[in-house]
């Protein structure tokens, strides 16, 4: 069926017309209606992706072809959408009009890509769940009584459900791999800098970056492809050519050293989870890899050192928001400090107001040195410890999650609980390196996500040892059994 | 450490965030947490470690300095809360 077929295999049908691109979008805006239920998106674009997939077809007869053309794309609601609200979750840009693309928006778009929606998200990217979004939870595909992880957690849920080809995402934390983990799909987080940040909303400048969300390796070469590469708009962009990654995508695992962490296995990681895992290694040994055990001694502090630097960059992030300029608006302000007030604090949830003052107590005098320094010198540390693991492996893999999906309102009391799904993720992002999670198999019926990191711009790497594992395998094309939201009523 | 109400209310102005009386201590408690979760970086002697702010260590590159922006105060007003003759209306400051 054209909903669950990679875009590989999608753009193949466009190009024997076995389908039509309009057919194909038809389709899925058909499914998001049957499973809106879901609540994967905060705007679904019907008519101009109607449109745009017309257009295409007429491309496509006339050999105006792109590398997507006629592709739906889903955008997370965090990528500015000219003329189309752009609210990153929160209630703070409910009404907010992006009066520009995202560059990674224009890039996808110039590949002739449809785009099909906005995704939602945690507010502000903050969250594990999808649980802080002003917009409500998202339901998991494979179980809607539990989360689908996040912050990405529209983007995956709505791949995983066939209600588009692909989807961009944003990692800070884990928010790209651990909803693709917790979906069933797979999700790559670049080198931090490959892709653009312009017009993607901030949350910690340092750690974020974009990443595509898609049903194969395969597919995620041809967006990386794509959405890298250097951008004046963003100065810390890397500007260094962007490698064709789907030529590396058949490179062969033989001779391949892959490190292990011991760390990485635990307590706190779900015993089926380490099992499918080390049958996942097994597999990659066949191919002909070898593995190897390294030492990685201060990721242990990578939780807490996150904890710091997040928090304290996004309390200068959102400082912006104050309801002169854009966004929400307190009624009735008494006088200008009433306005940024209550305009503030009725415009963030919960989770957002407390990483802002978290992070402002952070960088506050007297603590700065403690605190935010001392952070950014445990950064150091976890960097150096990967540039050895380096020296020996060619890419390090582990869990991307503690354990599958959790139950919506499991963990909302406890934000420790939630910051500690984390835990496997957020020191690729600490480091700068890229990682991605690909699904290896299944605990109590829900999926468990691999993660594989690679050197700095090595995304080629770990791209090709998750295609060669896709080649060998099929978790990749395990696909929900749900119902519709009719026959929920 | 203990966040007490005191630093809340300090941390809240310099945020400028509104919290009401009865959540001071919710939100001291909940900070408090966090800041013992950090903690554990105590642990690790970091002296002479140059601290990280970007993870590639490169500084930001610079462009060259010519005028590439379009004048958009329209469409960048249409969204605004509430404008007049082009400038954005704010309560009164000044009496």
């Amino acid at each position: 069926m054209m909903h669950n077929e990679s875009i590989t295999e999608q753009l193949h049908s466009l190009t024997i017309g076995k389908y039509s691109s309009k057919e194909l979008t038809e389709n899925y805006i058909h499914r998001i209606k049957q499973l809106k239920h879901l609540n994967c998106f905060i705007s679904v674009l019907e008519e101009s992706a109607l449109q745009t997939a017309a257009d295409a077809d007429q491309a496509r007869y006339k050999g105006k072809v792109g590398p997507l053309t006629g592709i739906p794309i889903a955008h997370k609601d965090i990528f500015c959408t000219k003329n189309i609200a752009t609210t990153a979750g929160s209630q703070m840009l409910h009404n907010y009009i992006a009066p520009f693309d995202a560059t990674v928006v224009i890039k996808i778009a110039a590949a002739g890509a449809i785009t099909i929606g906005k995704t939602n998200m945690d507010e502000f990217a903050m969250g594990s769940s999808n649980e802080t979004s002003y917009y409500g939870a998202v339901q998991n595909p494979w179980d809607t009584d539990r989360v689908p992880g996040g912050s990405s957690g529209g983007s995956a849920a709505a791949v995983a459900a066939g209600l588009c080809s692909a989807a961009t995402g944003t990692d800070t934390g884990g928010s790209i791999r651990q909803p693709s983990a917790h979906c069933g799909i797979t999700g790559l987080k670049p080198t931090y800098g490959r892709i653009s940040r312009w017009g993607m909303i901030a949350f910690a400048s340092s750690l974020d970056q974009a990443g595509p969300m898609t049903r194969t390796a395969e597919d995620a070469a041809l967006l990386l492809a794509l959405m890298a590469g250097g951008d004046p708009k963003d100065s810390t962009c890397i500007r260094d050519d962007v490698p064709n990654y789907l030529e590396y995508l058949n490179t062969t695992l033989e001779g391949a050293r892959i490190g292990v962490c011991d760390d990485f296995f635990a307590d706190g990681l779900e015993a089926k989870s380490e099992e499918v895992i080390q049958d996942a290694l097994k597999i990659f040994e066949q191919l002909g890899a070898t593995t190897k055990s390294v030492k990685l001694p201060h990721i242990k502090y990578s939780v807490p050192a996150y904890y710091v630097i997040a928090p304290a960059e996004a309390s200068t992030n959102l400082s912006r928001y104050d309801g002169v300029r854009f966004g929400y608006r307190c009624k009735d302000p008494e006088n200008l400090n009433d306005m940024f007030k209550r305009s503030r604090s009725e415009g963030f949830g919960d989770e957002v107001k407390r990483r802002i003052m978290t992070g402002a107590f952070t960088l506050s005098t007297g603590y700065y040195d403690a605190y935010y320094r001392k952070a950014q010198q445990i950064r150091r540390l976890i960097k150096n410890d990967f540039h050895q693991a380096f020296n020996e492996v060619d890419f390090l893999i582990g869990p991307t999650a503690p354990q599958p999906a959790f139950m919506l309102g499991e963990k909302t009391e406890s934000h420790i609980d939630m910051y500690l799904q984390d835990i496997y993720t957020i020191a690729a992002n600490l480091a700068g390196l890229p990682a991605m999670s690909i699904p290896i198999g299944f605990s109590s019926k829900l999926p468990v996500g691999l993660q594989l990191i690679g050197n700095y711009l090595a995304e080629g790497t770990i791209l090709s040892a998750a295609h060669q594992y896709q080649k060998r395998t099929d978790w990749h094309k395990c696909f929900p059994m749900m119902t519709t939201s009719e026959s929920q009523r | 450490m203990k966040i007490d109400n005191e630093i809340v209310e300090n941390i809240a102005e310099l945020t400028q965030l509104e919290i009401a009386q009865e959540e001071l201590s919710v939100i001291g408690d909940k900070m408090s947490e966090v800041l013992a979760l950090v903690e554990e970086m105590q642990a690790v002697d970091t002296s002479g470690i140059e601290p990280v702010s970007n993870p590639l260590d490169v500084t930001q590159t610079l462009r060259p300095d010519i005028v590439t922006s379009e004048d958009n105060r329209e469409i960048y007003q249409s969204f605004a809360p509430e404008t007049r003759n082009g400038l954005y209306l704010v309560p009164k400051v000044i009496d």
